[in-house]
């Protein structure tokens, strides 16, 4: 089973690389932009076939590694 | 000789390559990134830091900028370019010298002086040195680590384009001795013309004996020759 | 939203507080008010349970331009240089996000430096872990570090020196301590005091989101199992915001725009203005509409109280926001006019011109509250340990233990993630007794270090607050430099606990006398309090930041063995005081027992002669003797150079322990030729220190006499294994 994982910051928390990435694509023409947010994204695949089981594994891969909660959201979803 | 050195936003090294540059007899310029025209120079340096942060990748947003152009054109024109560290990265970005810098293998920033062999002497920038001459320069980076594809790396050995190699002491290159897991121990290499040197660490903190050693001095001076 | 009894104390005030601020309103304040008052009021902004004896430090000299009360202390180091530092903790956000937490401490302390004019030219930090074996120690350790690094790095200043200790006592509770010296003219210095009525107040920097609102509040707050929760009010740093900001900053103070500027801290907005008000005695007005947002739909409230990094205040001159603004624009930076002084001695806030909130200036600064909190003084421990009492060790297995511990071993695993060298002029890096900084283009060079000794303050406050000061002291006279002045960061537990409260206050007088007599003064500094968990406080650790001049510099002095064949002078009397040492904690894991003495009449004349010595370029090498002992110091001179050392046992045969491990003061071990020994001699004579020749260099070899002899190069191993083995 193959899932991607999102980590992005959460809502309020300040985003420099967004910001300076938006500034330059405005710079080089590119109209009508509001915002960026960069953030990681994650492609994991599993030796599962119980689709609750994976997921919540992959949940806590997210709870425990790949996203700092403090700062970080994640969204995961399955791809095949 | 004349020099222009770019400043982008971040760059950190810039006072340090000017006061090396003027050192060294340059008539040097700083170059906001901003302007749209170049002065006349010999020499254009990129210079070292962390221009707009690092965001995204490093040097990816300083080679996207106005001035960029004018320092291709320059290239073409057989200017030579320098580019030192973050200076070397956004060389990459534009395509002015072939490969990529990634993360240091230890995926931690380092700073150390480190042994470099001086692998090619056969070009404006290091023809003053003495060929496997072992120098000791700084090195201060976390996307250090040099990598590029199968067909480049040949051209790199064949057509001796690479200018610096991170050595022992005793100047046998090997693993211990590379502090970021550059490809082959490479630390600084050439374009195909020799016109443009791009080299991670930092010749220009090495040129007083009161701060480090005189070990730079000689990529400076060979210009000039 | 009403103000009950609950949202008072959320906002961190107290009963007798909020009855307090109604009197001064003469009416209930609104939400808006009620959190301006509980950012200005709380511990971290009012210093109300530490002003009282603050007011005792010993700040002045021939030397200070600037003392505490400004955004960083100010010295004159001659030819129209001076030299602008100071040090602040952020431990409570360390804890919660460590490399968020520690990056925005170095930002913060930053723009403590070059809102007064100063480029910065240097950064220190002083970190405390918990014990190694603790659960969230390693983690911690790698967050704060790479915080550290990733701030300092991207902004291009160095970062030179610092301490990293491990101590159980900061399990729950880290401290993360940033210091930043900059360079300025002594004739373009910038203070914060507004001046004039109907002065532009102009906005400079980052946006304002919803970062750290509260952060102030927190700082004030101990950890509970609820801690976890407050997580939301961690800030994200962005150096390269900053770096453009001390550049617009830098380029803007080259003329006389600047009537007067501060840097958005600890609550942001609010204190800014406020102080920027009450130290000129005047009235702001700010237009809360104008700030610059990053966030849809942010109230006055959270305009006030964000801590929203890279931001600045500044007064500026009739007639020169338009050459101002330009320079903000080059560097892609808000610029924006929210407010102006006025007559009125108030802080009116106005929102698309509707009032939202207006309290006085004065309520909020001067009549803030100041406690005497009640405190009492920590009874002498004159317990002597029974040496004899004690399991038997060999000496070298006990120097291998304290080399190889984590709090001994060499510090480069940390170190190397710093860059030491940008800016060209790091003469001497981490890794010696102080570091030096060459002043850009000037002959001169300063030395800084900084120091703390929890155990000792701990065990005895007063000893270990005027212990700490010469400590730092002579860390500098090591490297040929005249201490000049320091910077203090004070951190401590709950104040309103009588012990820790005596714990401060017997610091605080401690550091003074050694301050006072050493003509050494406190410039600048901040105050951390409330660092523990769930009634148990730290230990007290006042960390002190140190500068020093070296006025002709054409040579570094370390403390690293220089060749074969040379003399070792040992300058100071060994008494061998065992208690609270090294020796003891890491051997045999006591505690107990009272500090070394401090004598400060033998501290100041053994430092001068050596600075006397080093100035007439009689000595190779100098170490002064500390955390270890003298078997340490010396075994630090061999670590990391190509010579060792032959001691010989001393006459008078004491407990050989007692000796080598004794953490006596005021010692420093110099490497002498021997051609000069006649003239070394004479200048200590003539000075009535006492000295001993306790032996001589030589190769491959660290030997005591008859009792232990190890290669230098397995010191090396011993000492350089911990960071990478964790």
């Amino acid at each position: 089973m193959k899932f991607s994982v999102t980590v992005t910051l959460k809502k309020d928390v300040l985003d420099p690389q967004g910001k300076v990435v938006k500034n330059t694509l405005q710079n080089l023409g590119m109209s009508n932009l509001k915002t960026i947010r960069q953030g990681k994204y994650f492609e994991i695949e599993l030796d599962e076939t119980d689709l609750s089981h994976a997921k919540k594994k992959v949940d806590d891969m997210c709870k425990k590694l790949l996203a700092n909660l403090i700062i970080e959201d994640y969204k995961v979803n399955k791809i095949e | 000789m004349k020099s222009s050195v770019i400043v982008f936003p971040g760059s950190n090294c810039d006072r340090d390559i000017a006061v090396a540059l003027e050192k060294m007899q340059f008539k040097n310029q700083m170059v906001w990134h901003k302007e749209t025209k170049l002065p006349k120079s010999d020499l254009i340096v990129v210079p070292g830091g962390f221009s707009y942060g690092d965001y995204l990748r490093s040097g990816a947003i300083a080679g996207k900028s106005l001035i960029i152009n004018e320092v291709i054109k320059a290239a073409n024109e057989g200017c030579l370019i320098l580019g030192i560290c973050n200076g070397f990265q956004i060389l990459t970005e534009t395509g002015l010298l072939k490969g990529v810098l990634l993360r240091n293998k230890n995926l931690r920033f380092i700073n150390k002086d480190v042994n470099l062999k001086v692998s090619c002497n056969n070009s404006k920038f290091t023809n003053k040195y003495k060929k496997d001459q072992i120098l000791k320069i700084n090195i201060a980076h976390n996307e250090g680590n040099f990598f590029t594809n199968k067909d480049h790396l040949k051209e790199l050995n064949d057509e001796d384009l690479i200018a610096f190699k991170y050595c022992n002491e005793n100047g046998e290159v090997d693993t211990e001795s590379n502090p970021n897991g550059s490809i082959e121990n490479i630390a600084g290499i050439f374009n195909s013309k020799k016109n443009i040197l791009g080299m991670m660490p930092h010749p220009e903190r090495m040129i007083d004996e009161l701060i480090s050693n005189k070990d730079g001095i000689n990529l400076f001076s060979s210009l000039q020759n | 939203m009403k103000i009950t009894e609950q949202v008072v104390e959320k906002h961190g005030l107290k009963p007798d507080e909020y009855a307090n601020i109604k009197k001064l309103l003469n009416r209930d304040p609104n939400l808006l008010e009620l959190g301006i008052f509980s950012a200005m009021w709380n511990e971290h902004c009012s210093y109300k349970s530490s002003r009282k004896h603050l007011k005792n430090l010993h700040t002045k000299g021939k030397q200070v331009i600037q003392g505490p009360g400004e955004n960083a202390g100010v010295i004159d180091i001659g030819d129209n240089d001076a030299i602008i530092f100071k040090i602040e903790s952020h431990n409570h956000p360390s804890y919660i996000e460590p490399y968020q937490g520690a990056a925005t401490g170095v930002g913060g302390i930053l723009r403590d430096v070059f809102t007064m004019g100063a480029r910065p030219i240097a950064l220190l930090n002083s970190i405390h872990f918990g014990s190694p074996e603790h659960k969230k120690t390693k983690s911690l350790l790698n967050g704060v570090v790479s915080g550290i690094g990733g701030y300092g790095n991207c902004i291009g200043i160095p970062t030179v020196a610092g301490e990293t200790k491990f101590n159980s006592t900061y399990n729950e509770n880290i401290l993360v301590n940033a210091m930043a010296v900059g360079h300025a003219k002594k004739d373009k210095i910038f203070y914060s005091k507004a001046k004039g009525i109907n002065k532009s107040v102009v906005y400079v920097g980052s946006k304002t989101g919803r970062d750290g609102i509260h952060g102030a509040s927190m700082a004030s707050a101990e950890f509970d199992e609820n801690s976890e929760e407050k997580k939301p009010t961690v800030q994200v740093g962005d150096p390269f915001t900053e770096k453009l900001l001390m550049e617009a900053c830098l380029e803007l103070m080259k003329d006389n725009s600047i009537i007067s500027i501060q840097d958005m801290g600890a609550a942001g907005l609010t204190s800014s203005s406020v102080e920027m008000a009450s130290k000129g005695e005047l009235g702001i007005e700010l237009n809360l509409d104008k700030v610059p947002c990053r966030e849809d739909n942010m109230t006055p409230y959270e305009m006030m109280l964000s801590e929203s990094q890279e931001r600045m205040l500044i007064i500026l001159e009739d007639g020169k926001e338009k050459s101002a603004r330009e320079i903000f624009k080059k560097w892609d930076l808000d610029f924006v006019v929210i407010g102006k002084t006025t007559k009125s001695n108030n802080l009116v806030l106005k929102y698309n011109n509707v009032t939202q909130g207006e309290i006085p200036i004065n309520a909020l600064a001067s009549k803030a509250p100041v406690y005497n909190r009640k405190w009492t003084k920590k009874k002498i421990n004159k317990e002597k340990i029974d040496f004899k009492s004690l399991k038997r060790i060999k000496l070298e297995d006990a120097l291998i233990k304290i080399l190889s511990s984590a709090n001994h071993s060499n510090k480069k695993w940390i170190t190397n993630q710093y860059d030491q060298m940008v800016m060209c002029d790091t003469a001497q890096k981490s890794g010696s007794d102080a570091s030096i900084i060459r002043i850009h283009n000037k002959e001169k060079a300063i030395a800084v270090s900084v120091d703390s000794s929890a155990n000792y303050c701990k065990s005895h406050p007063l000893t270990g607050g005027k212990q700490i000061v010469c400590e730092n002291w002579r860390n500098l006279i090591s490297v040929g430099a005249e201490p000049l002045a320091i910077t203090n960061c004070l951190n401590f537990g709950n104040p309103e606990n009588p012990s820790v409260m005596g714990e401060f206050a017997e610091c605080v007088i401690g550091i003074t006398e050694s301050s006072k007599f050493l003509n050494y003064p406190v410039v600048s500094g901040n105050v951390s309090f409330y660092n523990g968990t769930n009634k148990k406080n730290i230990s007290p650790t006042p960390v002190i930041g140190g500068v020093g001049l070296i006025s002709k510099f054409n040579k570094t002095i370390n403390h690293l063995i220089k060749n074969e064949g040379n003399i070792i002078i040992l300058i100071g009397k060994t008494f061998g005081h065992l208690e609270q040492s090294a020796f003891y904690e890491e051997i045999y894991s006591i505690s107990e027992g009272q500090p070394p003495e401090v004598n400060l009449v033998n501290e100041k004349n053994n430092g001068n002669s050596v600075l006397e010595i080093i100035k007439k370029d009689l000595v190779y090498s100098v170490h002064d003797v500390s955390n270890g002992g003298l078997i340490v110091a010396l075994a630090e001179m061999c670590i990391g150079s190509n010579y060792g050392l032959k001691i010989t046992k001393p006459r008078k045969l004491t407990n050989l322990f007692s000796y080598f491990f004794g953490e006596d003061q005021s010692r420093y071990i110099l490497e002498i030729d021997k051609k000069n020994l006649d003239k070394v001699e004479k200048i200590l004579k003539n000075n009535n220190v006492f000295y001993e020749n306790i032996g001589v260099t030589q190769k491959d070899y660290f030997e005591i006499q008859s009792e232990l002899k190890i290669d230098i190069k397995k010191l090396y191993k011993i000492n350089n294994q911990w960071y990478n083995n964790y």
